[in-house]
């Protein structure tokens, strides 16, 4: 792990995406692989095939104790005390005045150990914060994130190839379940878990094990057509998934009900957790605005911060959009005015000095054959 | 190398000239550069165009970029195919991917612009 005092940081990787020609972009305070052989390419290679990304910026927080379940429950927006051991639920870190922190995925691994999931950028205040309020609880948390790599492998093709490098019975491991295990001859937690709308698996490794774990993938996919992926395409495979991406449709401003996501806020259960009281208000009166899917029905692709308009009046702003590899149409995510954001509302996106038309419709904009 | 009988600007046009009328396209470091283009806008025909001016965008998945007139002049073509084959501009940069034509009210400014040793050069620094 290369860590420069002026530069973004490098993962256990860097030399392989060198090899492969690979883009590389800062992100979240890393230095991560844009693309390789194109952002169309490996996204259709994910969609059809498989795919292999370095998510080795992601953050993983360790929390353990008898009192680790009740620690994270008063921490986050869902109950982690309700996950069953060796499975996992998508949640939300808030700040006490409601707004998102950070969104994530908990990973229950022992009757008193979690593994908690955090966006690059976002690692070190939800390692923070999470340190801030275990106080009491007897919880220990172990901010893991630079001693890890991780590893995703995702595609219809996956389950195929990791069978052949792994222990795990992947026949037996559910969607949003974990597991410890091999991973091409190395310790590995294995989880079936992913952000791109397709079957996969992501591969939680020591740091040192992530090249290893890298070459065996690349190596035994490449019969299946597995590609390596960058974060172009993980971009828009994620918003053709109708998944939210912290900084576009979550943020300090953002509540969970506005982004749709009132699910992982649990507000059945007893007890205080931080920002119930500001999410219990924000959820009585309603959310000023709505995260809609918007396709783009004239000549032009929305793009981040554009404009939504109903009429004249300015309802909203684009939060994410690209054309759809998969669809062949633009498609957008933005957030529009209550009122506005029924399937099939017909608004306009402020593309440069046109009004285009675009029709509201229902996320997600792709969902994988069953 | 770049095409050796082209004229380029800084801004990665290129332009090919027979008479008074002037071929327009992006190079492939352009192309490549912005990675796989799926959106071409184009000024309408019969617009006139001054020289360096903004006159469309080009569009990637990741990117949006203008595209600046290297000539100033009538615009009397445009590519159509680029309308539904906008991945012509990565595959076919200096041929089939040509944007548009324009008729130069000032043949001139033709050599203002960059010959291809010049251009490569600047690339080869980027």
């Amino acid at each position: 792990m290369a860590q420069s005092h002026d530069g973004p940081m490098a993962t256990p990787l860097a030399d392989r995406h060198a090899a492969l020609g690979a883009r590389m972009v800062e992100f979240g305070g890393w230095l991560m692989p844009l693309q390789y052989s194109g952002i169309l390419e490996e996204h259709r290679a994910v969609r059809t095939r498989a795919g292999a990304f370095d998510l080795s910026h992601m953050g993983e927080l360790f929390v353990e104790g008898p009192g680790a379940a009740p620690a994270l429950a008063y921490a986050l927006t869902t109950d982690p005390a309700k996950i069953k051991v060796g499975r996992a639920h998508y949640s939300m870190i808030c700040f006490p005045e409601g707004g998102v922190l950070d969104d994530l995925i908990v990973y229950r691994l022992g009757e008193e150990r979690f593994m908690v999931v955090a966006n690059a950028a976002n690692a070190g205040a939800v390692s923070d914060a999470l340190a801030a309020r275990f106080g009491g609880f007897g919880a220990v948390l172990d901010d893991r994130s630079l001693a890890m790599g991780l590893v995703a492998l995702q595609g219809p093709r996956s389950a195929a190839i990791l069978a052949r490098l792994t222990d795990v019975a992947l026949d037996g491991l559910r969607y949003y379940a974990i597991a410890e295990g091999h991973a091409a001859g190395v310790p590995a937690l294995v989880a079936r878990t992913g952000y791109t709308g397709e079957d996969g698996f992501e591969v939680f490794v020591d740091v040192e094990a992530a090249a290893t774990v890298w070459d065996a993938l690349l190596e035994t996919g490449k019969a299946e057509g597995l590609l390596p992926v960058g974060l172009g395409a993980r971009d828009t495979l994620r918003l053709e998934a109708g998944m939210p991406l912290y900084g576009n449709e979550l943020g300090p401003d953002t509540t969970p009900f506005e982004a749709g996501l009132g699910r992982v806020v649990d507000l059945e259960r007893e007890g205080d957790f931080v920002g119930r009281a500001a999410l219990e208000k924000a959820l009585a009166d309603g959310p000023r605005r709505r995260l809609v899917g918007l396709t783009v029905r004239g000549r032009g692709i929305a793009r981040h911060g554009y404009e939504v308009f109903a009429g004249d009046r300015r309802i909203g702003a684009v939060t994410s959009g690209t054309l759809s590899p998969t669809l062949g149409e633009p498609i957008a995510m933005a957030y529009v005015a209550p009122s506005e954001a029924e399937p099939g509302t017909i608004v306009a996106v402020g593309i440069r000095d046109q009004r285009v038309p675009a029709e509201v419709v229902q996320l997600p904009f792709y969902r994988r054959p069953a | 190398m770049v095409p050796g009988d082209l004229r380029y600007t800084k801004e990665h046009e290129w332009v090919r000239t027979e008479g008074d009328l002037a071929t327009v396209g992006i190079t492939d470091y352009a192309a490549e550069q912005l990675g796989d283009i799926v959106f071409v806008e184009l000024p309408e025909v019969g617009r006139t165009v001054t020289q360096f001016a903004p006159i469309g965008v080009i569009e990637s998945v990741k990117a949006v970029s203008d595209l600046f007139a290297p000539l100033g002049g009538e615009v009397v073509e445009t590519n159509a195919e680029l309308a539904t084959a906008p991945e012509l501009l990565n595959s076919e940069a200096f041929g089939g991917g040509w944007i548009l034509r324009i008729r130069m009210a000032d043949p001139t400014q033709i050599d203002g612009l960059l010959d291809a040793a010049a251009y490569d050069a600047l690339i080869s620094e980027a």
